[in-house]
């Protein structure tokens, strides 16, 4: 192409200039599996965090991962949001994209979304706008500087509102809100962005028995349309929310399968038994 | 739902339509108003009224209100960067001192052969040093389109640079004050040496005309006032647009909770990035502005502690509210003129104690002092844990499904 048909080209009106479109790649999850981590070792002044451990999960699933404090949980988190870099091994979502090879936005922009162990909210801001920061679409300065609500994405607000029980809170600014509804506040914001994968640490920690109810009565209904893994301490909420258990133990996985699996499995009672002892 | 929680959440509903409906704030539109009024009446008394008039304000209080308000504008960069994202600099005087030296250079040359040695080029303390002919970076300053230019994109781009460096590091907290300091004391430091060209520690002075006009005329005066004022408010409205628009709420979310922010797919350091060079920029219009009316600029301007007092102007006016730092920065101002006046040693006592009695007693200065007296008012309507919503320069709530329905 000469130049002035290339000037020609970059000055068409109908168009988006190619390299201002998103490189948006849907995740391929052909083989049902949504996440592979592989391998993956992590060292904090030559203390193993992650020795060698290995994680599939499935697309629609809802996974629960436990184990003692200092498991290495959170950190797992961590490599796979791209906050902490691994030392070997590797995070794939889906088949085709490779967790390693991107930082925490661009990994938040595939339709990864996180929360943290202790509630994160924006709390000088409003419910309202909390959401309305964490919706989907262009997370750039300059289209932020003109960025109006689509009625779409306010009906998209509603519905998570309605969701996480704070339809008549949406006005109240974030930092006023209980304990538990920070953690509802934090799921909804996940929500907002639409995304295919949701990686929660302890839902329900510091929340009422009645908070933490309603909270597995939400992550058991967002599995099926998302894939879930929530990490939790509290057994009778695992049990009431699990599929799937993934034990681990010093950074490595010790055990995977049912509630009931788990806490039959030799290895798992030993390592329990021996730490209460 | 009990009766109580069922109103409480009605008033927060009714209170922030409430909110939507008083968008932009009439009390943003009110300071324009204000300050724009004030210049006016301000220029005509000193126009219009004979000097034994009682009314006749002086060609000095002119000029010191000009300066107050570039202090007002300095502060106002600093808060949008303080206040809004968190980014205490403790070196925006650079900025300003950069744009003041732009505009400088400019006057310098408009002084041509009138200088002590007559040269037409040179300005006298390059003849001094006996240097033959202009350095490269004067050239095109006498053109004042090219001075204005080189004033905003040398410290626009020091800021986009210094910002790109240390928020792509993700250099926060005391550790990016210290630079910023740093940054600033470099600066001085190197504006003191004669080699530098640009007056060495005295600076660029004796300014003559601008743009053909006396600078010790009364009108010129008075006109660099208006400009100034203009200036003032033009920033004050872009500023107040961008901290209201998704990209200002976005700020304070990475003020509050950067890594939730980047967790949510936000490019945290490319806000930061161009927050701080827009608020640069807004620092150099002010120094441009500050030096024809002062009539010097010199390497004093660079010293941090020029830029440290601005940041006690922010917190006494109350950060994080645009017309907080505007008012912050006239008081102080004032109050330095009158204390200076009577003891002149101690301003740096009665500035430091002002700082910790503000922090202690006002963290969030005179600004918050008013919300306090407007949330209690509210409180007593009724209204619960939405005060802060509807006050100040809290950012204008979307139109949402109730007031669609
Ligand atoms: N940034 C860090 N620096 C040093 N050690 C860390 C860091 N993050 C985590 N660790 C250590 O790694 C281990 C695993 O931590 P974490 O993943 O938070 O455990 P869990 O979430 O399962 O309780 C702990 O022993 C913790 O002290
Ligand atoms: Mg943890």
């Amino acid at each position: 192409m000469n130049v002035t048909a290339q000037a020609r080209e970059l000055l068409r009106r109908d168009t988006t200039w190619p390299f201002l479109v998103p490189r948006q790649r849907a995740v391929d999850v052909s083989h049902q599996v949504i996440l592979y981590v592989e391998g993956l070792s992590v060292s904090f002044d030559g203390f193993k965090a992650l020795n060698d451990l290995n994680l599939y999960v499935n697309d629609g699933e809802l996974r629960c991962l436990i184990g003692a404090n200092g498991a290495g949980k959170t950190t797992l988190m961590d490599v796979i949001t791209g906050k902490t870099r691994c030392d070997s091994g590797s995070a794939w979502f889906g088949r085709n994209i490779d967790l390693l090879a991107h930082d925490e936005a661009a990994i938040a922009q595939l339709g990864i979304g996180r929360k943290f162990q202790k509630p994160t909210v924006f709390e000088a801001h409003t419910v309202y706008t909390n959401l309305e920061l964490s919706l989907k679409g262009s997370k750039g300065a300059w289209s932020a500087l003109t960025a109006a609500l689509t009625g779409e994405q306010r009906d998209r607000i509603d519905r998570v509102l309605e969701t996480i029980g704070l339809v008549n809170a949406r006005y109240q600014l974030a930092g006023a809100l209980s304990h538990g509804q920070k953690q509802w506040l934090e799921i909804g914001m996940l929500l907002a962005a639409e995304p295919r994968l949701l990686l929660i640490d302890e839902p329900v920690a510091g929340m009422t028995a009645e908070e933490a109810e309603r909270t597995a009565e939400l992550l058991t209904s967002l599995a099926g349309e998302h894939t879930v893994i929530v990490v939790e301490h509290d057994m009778e909420f695992v049990r009431s929310i699990a599929r799937t258990v993934t034990v681990l133990h010093q950074g490595a996985v010790l055990a995977e399968g049912t509630m009931d699996q788990v806490q039959n499995n030799p290895d798992v009672i030993e390592v329990y038994l021996g730490e209460d002892a | 739902m009990t009766t109580v929680e069922h109103n409480r959440s009605l008033f927060g509903n009714l209170a922030g339509a409430l909110a939507q409906l008083r968008a932009p704030g009439e009390g943003s539109s009110l300071l324009v108003a204000i300050l724009l009024g004030v210049t006016l009446l301000m220029s005509a008394a000193n126009l219009l009224l004979p000097a034994e008039s009682p009314l006749y304000v002086s060609t000095y209080t002119i000029t010191l209100m000009g300066k107050y308000l570039c202090f007002a504008m300095l502060a106002m960069a600093v808060d949008i960067v303080w206040g809004y994202c968190g980014i205490l600099s403790l070196g925006h005087g650079a900025f300003f001192a950069l744009g003041g030296y732009g505009m400088g250079m400019y006057l310098m040359r408009q002084i041509g052969d009138r200088g002590v040695y007559g040269n037409p080029d040179l300005p006298d303390f390059m003849v001094f040093l006996n240097w033959q002919e202009l350095p490269w970076y004067w050239q095109g300053m006498d053109q004042f389109w090219f001075a204005l230019l080189m004033a905003l994109l040398v410290p626009g781009l020091l800021a986009f640079v210094f910002g790109w460096l240390a928020f792509r590091s993700r250099v926060t907290g005391v550790y990016l004050s210290i630079m910023t300091q740093a940054l600033t004391y470099a600066l001085m430091l190197a504006f003191f040496r004669n080699e530098m060209g640009f007056g060495g520690n005295n600076g660029l002075t004796d300014f003559k005309d601008m743009l053909g006009f006396d600078l010790q005329a009364d009108g010129t005066r008075v006109a660099l006032l208006m400009a100034t004022a203009l200036l003032l408010a033009l920033t004050f409205v872009a500023s107040r647009a961008i901290v209201q628009s998704r990209l200002g709420r976005v700020v304070v979310a990475i003020r509050d909770a950067e890594p939730r922010a980047r967790f949510l797919g936000y490019r945290t350091e490319g806000y930061k990035v161009w927050l701080f060079v827009y608020s640069a920029l807004v620092a150099a219009v002010a120094g441009m502005l500050y030096v024809p009316q002062v009539g010097i600029i010199n390497p004093g301007e660079f010293s941090p502690l020029n830029s440290i007092e601005v940041v006690v102007w922010v917190a006494v006016g109350g950060r994080g509210t645009l017309y907080g730092a505007i008012v912050g920065a006239l008081l102080v101002n004032y109050a330095k003129t009158r204390f200076t006046a009577v003891m002149p040693d101690g301003w740096l006592f009665a500035l430091g104690t002002l700082f910790v009695v503000v922090t202690v007693l006002l963290p969030k200065g005179l600004a918050g002092l008013l919300q306090r007296g407007r949330t209690t008012d509210a409180e007593t309507r009724g209204e619960n844990n939405t005060g802060e919503v509807s006050a100040g320069d809290a950012p204008a709530e979307p139109i949402t499904g109730e007031a669609r329905a």
